[in-house]
């Protein structure tokens, strides 16, 4: 770390609080794994070693957790059974994978380690670059999607679009919970809640009262906000830990409210035949009067599904569309001044009690609002849906994605919730490990291998680049922005 | 003295103990308007603590700090501490004890920097600026809801407060890195920083907590010129707390010298930095003249 004279002036006075955090982070970027830091040429025996110590590694670790497994035997009684071809594969895979990153990877980089320290340091500049033409990409792959599948490949269409309505949903969760974590800098680890009352709203309303999509829908929003100040005003003086703590317990609380207060919520059972959206007036079925009939089109069962996904890509546009003029203006710059000290906030004359309730209020409108999608998408919701995978999943988007970035957040959501579904259809590892082999049991462990390798790599996710809300040198002539080191 | 101007802050009897600790003991002294007012000690005298009770970080255990914003604005104080409210009736007097720290930089208009610098690191020093001037900008953006929609008001308020950031970076000499994050600037780069984020305030009463630690004599040459600036241009009153004799001396007009939580001595520069009470304090004395001294004070 001495040679790069960047970092010294910083260590001397080391401030504290979240820019203390910064820096550490910072500092956890430029570091290295112990490896690598090892000297680069070295002998045809050190490598083989090198590859040797990974591959037991990799067999203590997957002998006990692949080896061994408890099944019914003959006598009907569990037993322990024995399949060590998978584990004498993986050792394999590890083993050749280790050597030739050893040979091929690791071995050209002696004198591009140090430039690539320093880019770490600042975020790398190639991917604001890719950043610049992936939104519009995203954004054209998104909304041609249903064309796309409807022409290319009709008998996958419905499973692709519901693919594609999920990893939207959560698209739409990891933005609205990126105001209140990227942003406002306040962990939430019980966002599902407002996505719970959102969805519950909206079913208790509609079945009860019989009003429209496009009436609850704003309704649902208002109760999830008006929840996130409910939740806000107490940990309002926690930070941190503590009140993840809180958050975490405030979503729990919500999940055994709905389980067990029966006579609103029908308890474990669930509320059903929630309505399903029309579109504008015009339900989607066969007969006259519905959506086929009136613009002349055949019948067909896509035509809602087609609808509920864009109407799931309106809403989280509209989420992130709001959330990026939010950013750029007083209360968006005041959130992220909180994230980085909130006593310099206060002394600046910010309410910084007001500006985190509209943090938590805001951000549970949206999680309202994609609560209640998924009400009319599913027909039917119960306590299930909502339990704390919900929320660390929506978290991992965030935090993995890039805190603050709303690409990143995006890109984050298709790679863990599209990945996760890939790997269910992955028969490929199925000829590969034999009949038995059922890839859905693996997706945990994939997943958490997703998330070692981007902390790994680009611990402050996978954008992190930040982007100033506002620029002088937007605004002055040319010749004035003369940048220092950046 | 000379001609004596009036006081803009008039600390009353200031006590802050924390449980057994009594960190300041029966202060009084003002702070007059369109003067640099220092406040000096040694180690562990209480400064700091004295700052935090002026700005709301701390609520003292008794006293009063009362923030007066025309010149008889103190003519309703005794009125308004016997109501128990926090603003006079006419509005123009604050008692700072009684009111929230952000209410304090709001209403009472007094603005502080940091011993520790408190910069928001990631954000660019021009946002820094933006943020101190949250709550013109909330007014002028609707509340964030015409800003929203865009209405002009969101427009013009945003282009003022652009054009008072761009005003403070270039007498802080900080314009050429307004578009770089606070946290990459040099030391000295972010301490003037902090004092224009605290300027954006548009403070009457500006306490600046030990503003030329850290920096090289070029530096804190720039730092009295600034803060002379500050008082001279702005008409914004200074409460400084400061080590640096150099720094203190040279651009006070009044000078308080505290030790152990009371006041030892006050006046002009050249007559505090003669006053034996405060050689001995900052240099040590032997043990009889201390008992005199001690003798002197109770």
């Amino acid at each position: 770390m001495a040679e790069d004279p960047k970092l010294q002036p910083t260590v001397e006075f080391r401030p504290e609080g979240a820019e203390r955090q910064d820096e550490d982070r910072r500092e956890g970027l430029a570091g290295e794994p112990p490896r690598k830091t090892e000297p680069r040429s070295r002998s045809a025996g050190a490598i083989l070693k090198d590859s040797v110590i990974t591959a037991l590694i990799a067999l203590a670790l997957s002998g006990p957790l692949v080896g061994l497994v408890m099944a019914p035997g003959p006598s009907k009684a569990l037993e322990i059974q024995q399949r060590w071809a998978p584990v004498v594969l993986i050792v394999a895979l590890v083993f050749v994978g280790r050597l030739l990153l050893n040979l091929f990877v690791w071995r050209k980089q002696p004198q591009g380690r140090s430039q690539h320290r320093t880019a770490a340091v600042s975020p790398r500049p190639s991917l604001p670059a890719i950043g610049t033409f992936a939104t519009p990409l995203l954004l054209v792959l998104s909304i041609g999607l249903p064309i796309l599948v409807i022409y290319g490949a009709p008998d996958q269409s419905r499973y692709v679009l519901g693919v594609g309505t999920l990893i939207l949903t959560y698209v739409m969760l990891g933005w609205g919970l990126n105001v209140v974590v990227g942003l406002a800098g306040l962990l939430d680890l019980g966002y599902v809640a407002f996505y719970a009352i959102g969805a519950y709203s909206y079913a208790l309303i509609s079945t009860q009262l019989g009003w429209s999509f496009w009436i609850c829908l704003p309704l649902a929003g208002l109760l999830a906000a008006a929840f996130g100040v409910i939740l806000g005003f107490p940990v309002l003086r926690l930070r941190g830990d503590y009140l993840a703590i809180v958050t975490l317990a405030f979503g729990e609380i919500i999940r055994l409210v709905l389980l067990n207060w029966t006579e609103l919520t029908n308890g474990p059972a669930g509320i059903n035949q929630i309505p399903r959206p029309s579109f504008f007036g015009l339900p989607f079925t066969a007969g006259p009067g519905g959506f086929a009939a009136t613009f002349g089109l055949p019948y067909s069962t896509n035509h809602r599904i087609v609808f509920l996904y864009y109407l799931i890509l309106a809403l989280a546009l509209i989420t992130s569309f709001i959330t990026v003029r939010i950013r750029n203006m007083p209360i968006g710059r005041a959130w992220e001044a909180l994230r980085y000290d909130e006593i310099a906030s206060r002394s600046l004359g910010i309410n910084t009690t007001n500006v985190k309730l509209t943090a938590f209020a805001i951000g549970a409108m949206f999680g309202g609002f994609a609560g209640s999608f998924f009400a009319t998408r599913q027909g039917f919701i119960s306590p299930e849906s909502f339990n704390f995978m919900e929320s660390a999943t929506v978290l991992a988007i965030v935090v993995l994605g890039g805190a603050g970035s709303q690409l990143g957040v995006a890109v984050a959501a298709v790679v863990m919730i599209g990945g996760l579904e890939a790997l269910r259809n992955l028969s490929v590892l199925k000829a590969l490990f034999g009949d038995n082999f059922d890839p859905t049991q693996y997706r945990l462990l994939a997943f958490g291998l997703v998330m070692v390798a981007i902390m790994v790599w680009r611990p402050r996710g996978l954008i992190a680049d930040r982007r100033p809300s506002v620029l002088l040198r937007d605004r002055k002539p040319a010749g004035t922005s003369g940048m220092g080191a950046a | 003295m000379g001609a004596v101007a009036e006081a803009i802050l008039k600390v009353e009897h200031l006590t802050m103990r924390f449980g057994g600790l009594t960190a300041v003991d029966d202060l009084s002294f003002q702070a007059r308007r369109g003067e640099i007012t220092a406040l000096i000690g040694p180690n562990g005298a209480g400064k700091t603590t004295v700052f935090n009770c002026i700005t709301g970080f701390y609520k003292p255990t008794e006293g009063s700090v009362a923030l007066g914003q025309s010149a008889n604005a103190f003519a309703g104080l005794h009125a308004a501490l016997a109501q128990g409210a926090r603003h006079s009736p006419g509005g123009d007097l604050h008692l700072l004890e009684r009111m929230p720290e952000y209410e304090i930089a709001r209403r009472a208009r007094v603005a502080r920097t940091f011993q520790n610098i408190r910069l928001f690191t990631g954000l660019t020093a021009l946002e820094n600026l933006m943020v101190a001037q949250h709550n013109s900008l909330m007014r002028a953006s609707g509340y964030t809801l015409g800003g929203i929609f865009g209405l002009p008001s969101h427009r013009r308020g945003t282009q003022a407060a652009l054009d008072k950031s761009a005003y403070w970076l270039e007498h802080v000499g900080l314009i050429e890195r307004a578009d770089d994050p606070a946290g990459d600037l040099p030391y000295g780069a972010q301490r003037r920083l902090e004092i224009a984020r605290a300027m954006c305030t548009d403070p009457l009463l500006l306490c600046l907590d030990e503003p030329a630690a850290g920096l090289n004599l070029r530096e804190s040459e720039e730092l009295n010129q600034l803060l002379r600036f500050v008082r001279d241009q702005h008409g914004t009153s200074v409460l400084l707390i400061e080590h640096h004799m150099g720094v203190v001396m040279e651009i006070s007009d009044h000078v308080v010298v505290l030790d152990y939580g009371r006041k030892i001595s006050e006046g002009v520069p050249a007559f505090v930095s003669s006053d034996p009470h405060v050689v001995a304090a900052y240099l040590g004395v032997e043990d009889e003249q201390v008992e005199q001294a001690t003798g002197e004070l109770s």
